[in-house]
């Protein structure tokens, strides 16, 4: 039988890899709106572990609506990426320092 | 016995992606490893009987937005060398703020019992039990109006997506569909009265076809 410490370490443990793949792609913006999308993977696996083992169908719900902030997130992060793209042939995220004091 | 041994393959399959996720250097490899993370949490969430979730996660996830991420990886000319070139200054920082987390996070769950009993497995759903049917007949009665929030913030999405990735592109043949409607014939041709003119005393100069006359 599957145990509920299970899925949270696995959850935990995805989570830590995608922060520290934020840090270690720190340059690159597709890289870190991946990373963001894992993270998000990692919390939803930690909202249906606990509406499985608490036997709450609320929390597939709350995990239905991530999944769509989620997606509308990653289109329009996606879409700037494409402008700021045209406008600086760069997505190194050092090169976005206009707004640098 | 065969469902924790499943689990297990499925966890480390899903670690080793991630992993591989954040060190590959090609953005296209790294997409494609975070193909297979959504593919191997679909399957654990089958595994613990969220079927609805884990159709939904592939469905949107690997078939929508992995696809425009690998539409945009793809379109944009990304020198790949120059983006990861100093990769291993901030590898050491990441480690170590990752093994932070991991610690907080096991260290609660290993301490707390969370107010359920996490060494207990849960109930398995009877054979009936539908998930996908329990998760419509809550969204569509006590969840309506978020619902209908979400429907909302994708329309927003697609507006802002669409609007921002737009541009007038000059020099480029298109049709003015109002234009051409309100177009009358009298826009187009103009016919003028010409007099006739009778050419005045022009020779033909050519010489005529040989051989040819009657």
């Amino acid at each position: 039988m599957i145990q509920l410490n299970w899925l949270l370490v696995v959850s935990g443990v995805l989570f830590a890899i995608s922060v520290a793949g934020m840090f270690i792609n720190r340059k690159n913006l597709i890289l870190l709106l991946m990373c963001v999308e894992l993270l998000l993977l990692a919390v939803n696996f930690n909202f249906v572990a606990f509406s499985r083992f608490n036997g709450d169908i609320n929390g597939q719900i709350f995990v239905f609506f991530v999944l769509t902030v989620a997606a509308a997130e990653s289109a329009i992060g996606l879409a700037i990426l494409v402008v700021l793209f045209r406008e600086r042939r760069s997505i190194n995220v050092e090169d976005l320092s206009t707004l640098k004091g | 016995m065969l469902v924790e041994i499943l689990f297990w393959v499925f966890a480390s399959i899903l670690t080793l992606s991630a992993l591989g996720m954040i060190t590959v250097r090609n953005p296209v490899h790294s997409a494609l490893l975070l193909v297979l993370c959504f593919f191997t949490s679909a399957a654990i969430w089958l595994l613990i009987e969220a079927e609805f979730l884990a159709v939904v996660l592939i469905l949107v996830y690997v078939g929508a937005v992995m696809v425009l991420f690998l539409f945009v990886v793809m379109m944009l000319d990304i020198n790949v060398e120059e983006v990861k070139a100093r990769v291993t200054r901030y590898a050491l920082l990441g480690g170590v703020v990752a093994g932070a987390v991991v610690f907080e996070i096991v260290s609660v769950v290993w301490t707390r019992s969370l107010g359920v009993e996490v060494t207990e497995g849960a109930v398995a759903q009877p054979a009936t039990y539908s998930n996908t049917a329990e998760l419509g007949k809550l969204l569509y009665t006590e969840y309506v109006y978020p619902f209908e929030l979400a429907a909302m913030l994708l329309l927003i999405a697609i507006v802002a997506a669409i609007s921002l990735t737009m541009r007038k592109r000059t020099g480029l043949k298109q049709q003015n569909i109002a234009r051409q409607v309100a177009a009358r014939a009298a826009d187009r041709v103009r016919i003028v009265k010409v007099a006739p003119v009778r050419p005045e005393s022009q020779a033909p100069s050519e010489p005529s076809s040989k051989g040819n006359g009657p």
